[in-house]
């Protein structure tokens, strides 16, 4: 068993989710539901194992360090997190229906890293050569990953909200009715970015003492550095927003949604459009 | 007269009070810093410049775009959001102040009507066993509750963590404890860079503010290595450096190994591996096509020279032995860079082995000289960043604050719990400062659990 093999049974196991949790949301039948979530938790099984295997080769190849050094790695763990995430969402409040808006972001991040990514496994230039790596990245995913929760609860909150607002449709009524009530979506929608916020900041923190004690300045205003002050700005709006007469409901899913896409252009846009430090993602 | 003054003053401080301004600050912070990110800051790039027109040029100089981080209207931002976090943490903190210190410990009607959880559980036995009875189930169960009598009725109030009102201006101090560790840094912290050849040292420094700083020591560079993969990428940069006082080493700092990811710091200055080259010469001939007029050249380090024809040339990298990269090939070989006088550019390669492969790449570019490579002398100089800066453990200390603080604000809360036994009925209330459903769960909990208790033994 390799881990090459893992991860393309991962992908599947995700895409079969996906495929899964769209004939539920359509069919409503709750069998489906538990089905797809089941199928979701054997993929990110699969996913753990396909890593740590992934981490035991690089040091059989003499090179070892965790699988998080390139645009390859980071994007498979990205897909790790975001179902990490939400499988923790569904144990704590058993909205299945979100799967349905969460799980693609998954598939999505894996299908790219499979088909379109050189998958091998690189030694680590000097520059990586820290522990910092390990804390910076998995603290910086795992706020990522919420952020992709988040959003994919966002959309569904603009969805719901704007059927409710015109609910004579009784067609899509079936459909709607499998969707929890908006203001919970907001509060999920909030309790989400409760848990991103926190790890967005430690990843920040993480990158600002890594960078101190690899060049001497914790902060030197490289376009992957502001893009992530970014995404914190917009999200530390979202989170006054809250507490604003006037920026609740449909404005805070925007902004949430606006935080994953510069979320989204800070995790790759950076590394394609502009240049920096973080110079993985010009590495295919 | 003194009226529309004092109402200037007081719309002015509700502006700085104001959330909305908070929400315009951080969107405008955020969409204000991607100009930066699409403009290259300090000096640009002359090829970025071409770019663009002139009058461009002009207006990004004026707006100050191309330092835009320290520029007048972004600083003017970062002091807006200061001052209004400090306007807002003034103004709602007494209040919380209050919250915290002077809790309310009777339950009112009116404040029973506005508490969000709520239960009466009737009993039959007397007021004061049954406060026994509540006091010691809340003190096990919740917390420590204070008792207050009043016209024989028994009020109770329990509450955990009211501290943690407290972290959302712990946040907001963090942010200036922050902004106070950089400014000390940019205030008395300095940034440098130095090259050393090995053999050689240092003992002065060029800040960016073109002033020379006197280390009090000097650094020297025993050697520098650079170690690859197999697959050629690089594994490690490595200087070997020794700090000197009075020219002496100084124990504990002889032959100090500095790879990237692990600096020297020695009295309060650190020099970060940063970059290497070539500091010794490399050797050339030049000649006409045909090999008359031969001129010996040597290029120091990166320098640039001129040749005969009025070009100019200077080495981009150099190897020992070319087959690594060529194979079939052997030798020294150098990569050059020739910038001919018409101002065109090209790179090539220019072996020691091989004078054909000279002669040829000459000729298939007309008129130029023939160009071989000699060899060059192995002497490797490394490039350090160097720093210094007292504010990073102010930061490291606001960094610190802000993950706590932002760790309590999410996910603790200030509960609360209040006890009214009248007439041997027993109502309860209670609320959280945040997350009200988990806070649901406990309260109703607590409530079956004290049911149970009252009513276990008649």
């Amino acid at each position: 068993m390799t881990s090459s093999l893992l991860f393309n049974i991962t992908t599947f196991a995700y895409l079969t989710s996906m495929i899964l949790f769209f004939i539920f949301l359509a069919s409503r039948a709750k069998t489906l539901g538990t089905a797809a979530m089941i199928t979701a938790y054997l993929g990110l099984l699969a996913q753990s194992v396909a890593i740590a295997l992934r981490w035991k080769e690089s040091y059989d190849m003499g090179v070892g360090h965790a699988p998080l050094s390139n645009l390859y790695e980071s994007v498979v763990f990205f897909a790790w997190t975001i179902v990490l995430i939400y499988a923790l969402l569904d144990i704590k409040y058993k909205y299945r229906v979100i799967g349905a808006f969460v799980m693609p972001f998954a598939l999505l991040g894996m299908a790219w890293a499979q088909l379109g990514l050189n998958t091998g496994i690189e030694p680590l230039v000097p520059a990586l050569q820290s522990n910092w790596l390990l804390y910076h990245v998995v603290t910086c995913f795992l706020g990522y990953a919420a952020f992709a929760v988040a959003c994919g609860i966002s959309i569904m909150y603009l969805i719901k909200a704007n059927h409710d607002a015109n609910d004579q449709k009784t067609g899509e009524a079936s459909v709607m009715s499998m969707f929890p009530p908006i203001r919970v979506l907001d509060d999920l929608n909030y309790q989400a970015i409760m848990v991103g916020f926190p790890l967005l900041t430690l990843g920040i923190i993480t990158g600002a003492a890594w960078a101190n004690y690899a060049w001497g300045t914790y902060w030197s205003w490289d376009p992957k550095e502001t893009w992530s002050l970014i995404v914190w700005f917009v999200y530390a709006a979202f989170l006054h927003a809250r507490i604003t007469k006037g920026w609740v409901g449909k404005r805070a899913a925007w902004l949430s949604i606006i935080g994953f896409a510069a979320t989204i252009f800070c995790y790759l846009g950076v590394n394609l459009f502009l240049s920096g430090l973080h110079s993985y993602g010009g590495g295919k | 007269m003194t009226t529309p003054k004092r109402n200037f003053l007081h719309s002015l401080w509700d502006f700085f009070c104001s959330l909305k301004l908070t929400m315009f600050l951080l969107i405008s912070l955020a969409i204000l810093s991607i100009i930066g990110t699409v403009i290259p800051q300090g000096v640009p790039p002359e090829e970025y410049l071409a770019q663009i027109s002139p009058a461009k040029i002009k207006l990004y100089k004026t707006l100050g775009f191309f330092d835009m981080y320290h520029s007048w209207w972004f600083i003017l931002l970062l002091y807006l959001l200061t001052s209004n976090l400090i306007s807002c943490s003034i103004k709602r903190l007494p209040h919380i102040w209050k919250i915290i210190t002077l809790p309310v410990t009777i339950m009112s009607d009116g404040l029973e009507k506005s508490l969000a959880n709520q239960a009466t559980i009737k009993s039959s036995n007397e007021s004061t066993p049954v406060k026994e009875r509540v006091v010691a189930f809340l003190s096990a169960e919740f917390a420590e509750p204070v008792v207050t009598e009043v016209d024989g009725t028994w009020h109770l109030f329990a509450q955990k963590t009211p501290w943690c009102r407290l972290s959302v201006y712990f946040v907001h101090l963090s942010v200036i404890i922050i902004f106070i560790g950089a400014m000390i840094g940019s205030l008395i912290g300095f940034k440098s860079f130095v090259n050393i050849p090995e053999g050689g040292s240092v003992s002065k420094i060029m800040l960016r503010s073109e002033k020379e700083l006197d280390l009090g020591f000097s650094l020297r560079l025993e050697k520098f290595s650079v170690a690859k993969y197999a697959n050629g990428a690089p594994k490690e940069f490595k200087s070997i450096l020794t700090v000197l006082e009075n020219g002496k080493p100084v124990p504990g700092y002889t032959n100090v190994r500095v790879i990237v990811n692990d600096p020297l710091t020695y009295k309060g200055i650190t020099f970060y591996q940063s970059s290497y080259g070539n500091a010794g010469n490399y050797f050339f001939t030049v000649s006409d096509l045909d090999g008359k007029n031969p001129v010996s050249l040597s290029i120091a380090g990166q320098s640039s020279v001129n040749l005969p024809d009025g070009s100019s040339m200077h080495v981009m990298e150099a190897t020992k032995d070319v087959s690594q990269f060529s194979p079939g090939l052997s030798g020294p070989a150098a990569q050059v860079e020739l910038h001919t006088a018409d101002g065109k550019a090209e790179s090539f390669v220019v072996y020691a082995n091989h004078p054909e492969l000279n002669i040829q790449h000459a000729r298939q570019h007309g008129t130029g000289p023939v160009i071989h490579f000699k060899g060059a002398e192995e002497l490797m100089y490394t490039g350090l960043q160097v720093a210094k800066d007292p504010g990073v453990e102010v930061v490291w200390l606001g960094c610190f604050l802000m993950v706590i603080g932002i760790y309590a604000a999410f996910f603790m809360s200030h509960r609360r719990i209040w006890v009214r036994i009248q007439n041997g009925s027993v109502t309860i209330g209670g609320n959280a400062s945040k997350n009200q459903g988990a806070f649901q769960q406990t309260f109703e909990g607590l409530v079956d659990r004290l049911k149970s208790d009252l009513t276990k033994e008649k």
